[in-house]
């Protein structure tokens, strides 16, 4: 596996370097590190959309440059600094665990701007941008509440992190909230990507008893499974409309293309500053795929409901009376989580009953 | 506990195609590192036809002949050109996992034929997996053809010497491994997966090499080792899913921590010379040369 990976972004070391170096002109050249390979249908490939997008959007004033399955770790550092070093000005590391290896980077070359997605250290010239993909986990959990027969749902968790305790917490949450019988059963498959292990993820959940499946993993694998079984599931990350009508009811879209050709446009224009944004569904960055005809419309309407009062900030997904797992407060009654909770989020809330991992 | 059992056969049947294709190959005195690139080729090739025929069947015997062909590359490299086994191999896997990232584009979001289930909820390509252990051990052990492989494979001078065509028969197990590996790989995607995804494999090839090495290049050694790979994978996502708290990490550790604790107890074996040494073939990994 390690070896695999590693082979593999050697070759795609070897190929960014290969890269003809093209006369600069005024081109602004960015580049940008995916975690899965573009073809993943799934995180990657939204990244890659909005890579499309951007160079629609800028045509020949910028070029893009993309190193794709780069593993989290030492490679990273490697790969990044490749783009650093060959003229790119503007860099977008796409995963959590390419923070260590941005920061790093970043430091040595100053005048090189830098944005990385979901991660919490900036510095002068490294922004972080994320997706509050929870508030989509809220309208799946929902569906999925109304939806299981069994009372089960599962959820495929890639690495217990923050952004995806946040997604379990919020499915459950809301799933619990329109079915207060629902359980919910929790795989971890410490893989962003692997499509025999995410598989089989969704195999012992099925054996399990669970028909409704929420995934925070990057390929379409779980969804496959699902439909061979007669269960159901979400697109993540990107549509994955090739499973609709079922067993894909809906999905939730990373939509980075807005914030991807703002942020291009600020270094073209000379106004790019570093900040720390977390954008969702209001803001058009997480978008909510549409419900098939495989949910009845009374429940997708409910659904539709709670995008819009999630939307419009009149809802927040994690609001009070809550309390965590080993029973203790969290928020009080009316209270909203802050985003410095959320960011840090290493616990479940009550009524979930897996273990969390250590 | 059936549903286990069949979810651990299904996920230790890819590697035990492609462990048991690499045995052949190694017992013929070639180290083939290419596996993972087979598989994906088998992978893909297997999906495609899969996809195009709407026949399971038809995709498992495509890939088998497309892990073959990819594994003739290798053969003509190392066997003609005397490339670096090594090497070769290694190149072997980075083009199989690039050929098959470009021709499968079109093939993405697309779906498979179902497979049918066979006796016990286990489909055939199970049960041929289970069939084939025997038939190699079989093959290797008590027929001509299968002592001449191990002759060749453990020193190829003599033989050669002694008129045997060791580049013909290298490059035979060669094949037999590409198309084993390549009826693995085809299972994650036909079977497993059921649809096709960029570097789908991940990592399987070197778990099979793993395996061959673990189970001491015995038939029935492999079947343990891809029965102890899947079954850890299995129990331990059965466990989480059952909302036990496993060591998820020490549990995947487990298979590669036994693999190389069954390398210490054999050198320590030679060492103490309680046995006649280790079972690794003799020429394993050397280049041939009828005038050397």
């Amino acid at each position: 596996m390690k070896r695999r990976t590693l082979l593999g972004s050697a070759a795609a070391l070897v190929a960014a370097s290969a890269l003809p170096a093209l006369a600069h002109g005024e081109k602004l050249k960015v580049g940008f590190i995916y975690v899965g390979p573009v073809g993943d249908g799934g995180w990657t490939f939204q990244h890659d959309l909005a890579r499309k997008a951007v160079l629609e959007k800028y045509g020949d004033r910028v070029e893009t440059t993309f190193i794709e399955s780069v593993p989290e770790g030492a490679d990273a550092e490697r790969a990044i600094t490749q783009l650093a070093l060959s003229g790119h000005k503007l860099i977008f590391t796409t995963s959590f665990g390419f923070m260590d290896a941005t920061v790093n980077v970043a430091k040595k070359f100053p005048d090189v701007k830098f944005e990385h997605a979901t991660g919490y250290k900036t510095a002068e010239n490294l922004a972080t941008y994320d997706a509050r993909f929870y508030e989509g986990r809220a309208v799946m959990g929902t569906i999925a509440g109304r939806m299981t027969k069994s009372n089960k749902i599962g959820y495929i968790g890639s690495f217990p992190i923050p952004e995806v305790v946040q997604g379990i917490n919020s499915s459950y949450l809301h799933a619990k909230k329109v079915n207060p019988d629902v359980e919910m059963k929790v795989v971890w498959a410490y893989t962003w990507f692997d499509p025999a292990k995410e598989a089989d993820a969704a195999a012992a959940l099925i054996a399990e008893g669970v028909d409704v499946i929420l995934q925070h993993t990057d390929s379409t694998a779980p969804l496959a499974k699902a439909q061979e079984a007669g269960a159901i599931g979400f697109g993540q990350a990107s549509d994955m409309a090739a499973f609709k009508p079922t067993p894909r009811v809906s999905s939730i879209i990373d939509n980075w293309a807005p914030y991807y050709i703002k942020r291009v446009g600020a270094v073209l224009g000379g106004t790019w500053t570093s900040h720390s944004v977390w954008l969702g569904i209001g803001e058009g960055e997480v978008e909510i795929g549409e419900i098939t005809e495989a949910v009845p419309a009374e429940v997708k309407a409910e659904a539709e409901a709670l995008k819009a009062k999630i939307a419009s900030g009149e809802y927040h997904p994690f609001t009070g009376p809550l309390k965590k797992q080993d029973g203790s407060d969290w928020l009080a009654e009316g209270q909203t989580a802050s985003d410095e909770d959320l960011r840090g989020m290493n616990f479940y809330v009550e009524g979930i009953t897996a273990p969390m991992p250590k | 506990m059936m549903t286990v059992l069949i979810l651990l056969m299904g996920a230790a049947t890819p590697i035990l195609f492609a462990a048991l294709g690499e045995l052949v190959v190694e017992r013929a005195g070639v180290l083939n590192l290419g596996v993972e690139g087979m598989m994906i080729g088998g992978a893909l090739a297997g999906f495609a036809a899969a996809h195009a025929t709407g026949s399971p069947a038809v995709g498992f015997a495509v890939a088998a002949l497309a892990g073959a062909a990819l594994s003739m590359l290798f053969a003509v490299m190392t066997q003609y050109l005397l490339s670096n086994q090594v090497a070769t191999g290694l190149a072997l896997v980075l083009f199989g996992l690039g050929l098959t990232a470009m021709f499968g584009k079109p093939y993405e979001g697309v779906k498979a034929p179902a497979m049918m289930a066979g006796p016990l909820g286990l489909n055939g390509m199970i049960w041929l997996g289970l069939a084939l252990v025997p038939a190699v051990w079989w093959g290797l052990t008590r027929t001509r053809p299968g002592l001449i492989l191990r002759a060749v494979g453990e020193n190829h001078d003599a033989a050669h010497a002694l008129g045997y065509p060791v580049r013909r028969v290298r490059i035979l197990a060669i094949a037999f491994g590409g198309a084993m590996a390549g009826m693995g790989g085809a299972y994650v995607s036909i079977a497993t997966v059921l649809q096709w995804t960029e570097g789908m494999t991940a990592g399987a090839g070197w778990i099979a090499l793993a395996i061959v090495v673990f189970a001491q290049w015995n038939p029935w050694g492999v079947l343990a080792g891809a029965w102890l790979f899947g079954g850890v994978t299995v129990l331990q996502l059965r466990l989480q899913a059952a909302g036990v708290a496993v060591p998820v990490q020490l549990l995947s550790m487990a298979p590669y921590l036994a693999t190389i604790l069954v390398l210490v107890l054999i050198s320590a074996r030679q060492k103490f010379g309680r046995s006649g040494g280790g079972s690794a073939p003799g020429s394993l990994g050397r280049s041939f040369h009828a005038l050397r």
